[in-house]
């Protein structure tokens, strides 16, 4: 029995861990193609359950789940363009202290647009409960979100490993100088990036605004454990980040079954351990224009 | 490094820039103002609850200096966000030392009233402390200069715990409970046990929940594979709601009940989510003329109505204009002493309240309430049914407080 519940946890936590992903991954992209640590990304996530709701009032859940990253996308092409596109060759703490001083700002405007005290949100009926697999208890609405996880991640896997467009931004991860001399400029290619990255993270903003407190602090809470997740997958690799979120999830549900008090801290305890291990994280490449 | 005229027209502008963000209001240094220091947690766990402490601490400064002020004073609210039990204390120094501030008011968050309360004894200045619930600030960590507002963590234990036993849902009855990991919780926790222990509850199983945990699902997981009779939750703030969502998620057959939820909290939780029984110290549909004009007012000023703690802080100051004008002074040591007589304050219920003198809590009604059932409320904010007030109409106000003998504290 004790077994069952164990790996309960470990499903459990999968599944935590692809919630996590969304997030974990648009940061990782920005951070390995622009060289730039984007603190923003917490706030596109609260700007996405926001936005969501709003949606939700006049077009309902389904519509909202769409509309709400689209058009945090389209933020992002100003984002990119008029704040990110100047600090790329910069020094990163200037991007680190531009990229903090705009969430910082993004929850004041939430607070003065949406107000202070945390919204309600509901999902529709039809996903509440839970069902059994065989001897697990599954959230219903919980399901529903693995399944646009593996959809979303397996579009981003095709769209980096098997198009053009991921060959260029895999060439300018690692040789940028060599993909401008080939006549190619990055800088289209940075910007359907940054609007991928924030489009994923306002996605897990609507999808999680269901089953959490949406107030203006949320992005905060979010971007840590992004963070720590992009630094334990490493660098550059689209499959570190895969199994680093995966990882996080599992360790911290199993936290939590036997030591329930140290829950928030275990997924800080594995960083360090990677990190002893693996300076460059699980799967980090070893990208040239970081190593100086 | 040179900078050439361009470098330096644009830094300027964005220094203003950032100062017309960063400092909105600096207060003129007017003498004949009565200054007042205000701590409420903005940000964290407790953030959305101190939202609307400033609202309610707000209007009723607005409507006491229309009327004149305090002996033709007018009431200066300097009000700052505490952040944590640090920076609360400094903060709290920061406005004894430098903004010349009479006394000091507020807080939400337990731990940082310990805080707040070493500073009002260190400089031996009045501390109303209003809306922290841990029984240890009014028992073991009580002082002379502080006076609490808000009801402690036993009485709310009480308030929910008849309910129950007159529900039957507490003799025999296995409990598991999810606790802050806090002053606070630990606090609720220990009252909780002893309600357990001498009215036949088992608790079955207890976890310590880290204050910034958004997430439930593990502990939920553990819930299942305990089987219990009744959830009980001992969270605060975000916590709460946090679970509340996530429990009718993923709908687990066991009864919810809590020893700790604020409104603000439990509208955040969406319709249909919140069940079962819990405590609060005022509602806004209370059944009391003084208590609606309040609200109609609040709505009025603010378009929604009034979370308990916006009442708790709108209550607190007019206590303190009342006392000020009562005294004819801003001094400690005679506002204490005038408190301590246990003069009447209205309250916005049913029984006026006063300050227990020898553990300076206030003495009122409390309420137990439930969810109402779908379709009865009138609008999203109405959504809880309120119990009887306890201690009922003919009981001691104290009845449900700690007896001197029970508790700790020593002034």
């Amino acid at each position: 029995m004790q077994f069952t519940f164990l790996l309960e946890q470990v499903v459990n936590g999968l599944v935590l861990g692809g919630y996590y992903l969304l997030i974990a991954l648009g940061l990782s992209l920005i951070f390995s193609v622009g060289g730039v640590v984007n603190l923003a990304h917490g706030a596109f996530y609260a700007i996405g359950a926001y936005l969501s709701i709003s949606i939700a009032k006049y077009l309902g859940f389904g519509a909202s789940v769409v509309l709400s990253p689209v058009a945090v996308a389209l933020l992002g092409i100003l984002f990119e363009r008029f704040l990110l596109r100047r600090f790329y060759a910069a020094d990163p703490i200037l991007s680190l202290l531009v990229t903090f001083g705009l969430a910082m700002i993004t929850e004041q405007l939430i607070r003065i647009i949406w107000g202070a005290p945390p919204l309600s949100v509901n999902m529709p009926p039809e996903f509440k409960g839970s069902v059994f697999i065989g001897d697990f208890l599954f959230s219903r609405y919980r399901l529903f979100l693995l399944a646009v996880v593996i959809a979303v991640l397996a579009s981003i896997w095709l769209l980096l490993h098997k198009a053009s467009f991921g060959r260029v931004v895999r060439a300018g991860i690692q040789k940028p100088d060599m993909v401008a001399a080939l006549g190619i400029r990055l800088q289209p290619y940075m910007t359907a990036i940054v609007m991928l990255g924030v489009g994923m993270a306002a996605l897990g903003g609507a999808l999680f605004a269901p089953i959490t407190i949406v107030h203006p602090a949320m992005g905060a809470e979010v971007i840590t454990v992004a963070f720590v997740v992009v630094v334990i997958g490493g660098l550059g690799s689209f499959w570190g980040v895969v199994i680093s979120a995966l990882l996080v999830g599992v360790v911290r549900g199993m936290t939590i079954h036997f030591i329930p008090a140290a829950g928030e801290a275990s997924m800080y305890v594995l960083m360090f351990l990677v990190l002893l291990f693996r300076p460059r994280g699980l799967l980090g490449e070893r990208i040239e224009k970081f190593e100086t | 490094m040179k900078y050439n005229r361009r470098t330096l027209l644009k830094s300027s502008a964005a220094l203003l820039g950032a100062s017309a963000l960063g400092f909105p209001a600096i207060v003129s240094g007017q003498t004949d103002k009565i200054k007042i220091g205000h701590l409420t947690p903005l940000t964290g766990f407790l953030g959305a609850l101190g939202a609307y402490a400033q609202l309610g601490i707000r209007m009723a400064q607005e409507e006491i200096n229309k009327s004149g002020g305090v002996m033709g004073r007018e009431l200066d609210i300097i009000s700052e966000d505490s952040v944590n039990p640090s920076t609360a204390a400094t903060k709290a120094q920061r406005m004894l030392d430098q903004d010349g501030v009479a006394f000091l008011m507020g807080e939400i968050n337990s731990a940082s009233a310990v805080t707040i309360m070493q500073v009002a004894a260190r400089n031996k200045r009045f501390y109303l402390q209003i809306g922290a619930r841990s029984d240890a600030l009014r028992g073991k960590n009580c002082n002379r200069y502080t006076f609490h507002v808000d009801i402690p963590s036993h009485v709310m234990v009480y308030a929910v715990g008849k309910a129950l036993v007159r529900d039957n849902m507490m003799k025999d009855k296995k409990f598991y409970t999810l606790t802050a990991d806090y002053i606070f919780g630990h606090d609720l926790a220990g009252a909780a046990k002893t309600f357990f222990n001498e009215n036949g509850g088992k608790l079955i199983g207890d976890e310590l929940i880290a204050t910034d945990v958004t997430e439930f699902s593990p502990y939920l997981l553990k819930i299942r594979q305990s089987k219990p009779d009744i959830v009980c939750s001992n969270l605060a703030g975000n916590q709460v709601t946090n679970l509340i969502k996530q429990y009718a998620e993923f709908g687990l057959p066991y009864p919810i009940v809590g020893f700790n939820l604020n409104t603000a909290d439990a509208w955040a939780a969406g319709e249909g989510n919140l069940s079962g029984t819990w405590p609060t110290v005022w509602y806004h549909t209370l059944d009391v003329p003084e208590s609606k004009s309040f609200v109609a007012n609040f709505m009025k000023k603010y378009g929604k109505p009034p979370e308990n703690h916006a009442w708790i802080e709108y209550i607190s100051l007019r206590i303190m204009a009342q006392a000020m004008a009562e005294t004819k002074s801003t001094n400690t040591d005679q506002l204490i002493a005038h408190l301590e007589k246990e003069p009447q304050f209205e309250i916005l219920k049913a029984r006026k309240g006063y300050f227990r003198n020898w553990d300076h809590q206030l003495m009122q009604e409390a309420y137990p309430f439930t969810v109402k059932p779908k379709g009865q409320a009138k609008d999203q904010y109405d959504t809880l049914a309120l119990g009887q007030a306890v201690p009922g109409p003919n009981e001691s106000l104290e009845v449900l407080s700690v007896t001197k003998e029970q508790n700790t504290c020593v002034m």
